[in-house]
């Protein structure tokens, strides 16, 4: 494991950490204030190390739910995992076991977003993937549990009209403009974009993104049937396009089609 | 054990079961047929637009198009198109925001 690939893969995670440090200091802050002290705090942050679903745990237990309720919420909003697991797995095969759930534990919207992009680059080499992803996720994880502890003890004092925040979904747009450079990917991205604000506007909370994500999915292998359908039928033009993007990786291919 | 601690342990266990999912069959995993391949690769558009999309367009949980965080996001996304470069588009993001607020 070469530490170059480990510093690149935190550098690709550290824009984000402007946005992720006062995330973290309100889900300190927040299972504190409800009376469930630092260690609950702490053991968040640790045992489930995702965000929203800590900060939604914490909101069922203040409000008198049960262990079993506030659980399934947290594991609600985190199942677009699945998605990120399948996606990640076909480029680690090579890795052992051991290695693959230690970067199961760290994945995070974050983690998978850089690493995604950075496996499907030209110049990517598979037995230096790991390092880059560990990069990446362990110095979220590091600043994730020193911002909880920090908001843990002494409450969130970024002041609300600076809009860190908006910081996360900016990285991820500069992530996702590369990648949307075919029409399935496109319509992955449209499709996927529109249902998690229509399945928001319905009323599906945290399911909206899992629920735009799926949209996204079959909107672009759809769109990439037709495409390909379209191409046989074509067989002479087919010919002189380039292959299609069979090679496993995210759509990041340009579309020569009309 | 307490309420607290048990909610904990199985959130945490459930979260952990979604990461470890697919990474933990990786190694069967080392010829993937066509169609999963296919599915595979909308997954980064179609789950980054999911998270991305929304904080453009619902800020706050509510839907609306006149507002800052749009804007700066549809600039921002310029930005982000021409340059590739993160940290030009943070810059000009958030401090298109920040403008924009503070008219």
């Amino acid at each position: 494991m070469r530490f170059d690939d480990v510093r690149a893969g935190a550098a690709a995670v550290a824009p984000m950490l402007i946005g992720v440090i006062p995330f973290g200091l309100v889900a300190g802050a927040t299972p504190a204030a409800n009376g469930f002290g630092l260690w609950a705090a702490v053991g968040l942050s640790t045992i489930v190390f995702a965000g929203a679903s800590q900060l939604a745990t914490a909101d069922v237990l203040a409000g008198g739910g049960s262990a079993a309720v506030a659980a399934l919420a947290a594991c609600t909003i985190n199942l677009r995992m699945l998605l990120y697991s399948a996606s990640l797995a076909p480029h680690l095969t090579a890795e052992p076991l051991r290695r693959r759930l230690a970067a199961a534990y760290l994945l995070t919207d974050q983690a998978y977003a850089v690493s995604i992009a950075r496996w499907t680059a030209p110049d990517d080499e598979p037995d230096r993937r790991l390092a880059f992803y560990l990069g990446g996720g362990g110095l979220l994880w590091v600043v994730w549990q020193i911002s909880t502890v920090v908001g843990a003890l002494i409450g969130s004092a970024v002041p609300e009209d600076l809009p860190l925040d908006f910081a996360v979904p900016l990285v991820f747009l500069v992530l996702l403009v590369p990648v949307v450079t075919s029409r399935p990917a496109a319509a992955a991205a449209l499709v996927g974009g529109g249902t998690a604000v229509a399945a928001a506007e319905a009323g599906a909370g945290p399911l909206s993104v899992m629920a735009g994500a799926l949209a996204g999915i079959a909107a672009g292998a759809t769109t990439e049937v037709l495409r390909d359908r379209r191409r046989r039928a074509e067989p002479a033009e087919a010919a002189a396009e380039a292959p299609t993007d069979t090679d496993g990786g995210t759509g990041t291919q340009a579309d020569p089609a009309p | 054990m307490s309420r607290v601690w048990l909610a904990i342990l199985l959130a945490g266990a459930g979260t952990f079961a979604m990461r470890a999912s697919f990474l933990a069959a990786a190694s069967r995993l080392a010829t993937v047929p066509p169609w999963a391949q296919r599915i595979l690769r909308q997954i980064p558009p179609a789950a980054l637009a999911s998270i991305v999309v929304p904080a453009l367009l619902r800020p706050g949980g509510e839907l609306g198009v006149l507002q800052p965080r749009l804007a700066a996001g549809l600039l921002a996304a310029v930005v982000a198109w021409r340059t590739s470069n993160v940290a030009l588009t943070l810059a000009v993001g958030l401090l298109t925001l920040v403008a924009l607020q503070a008219l």
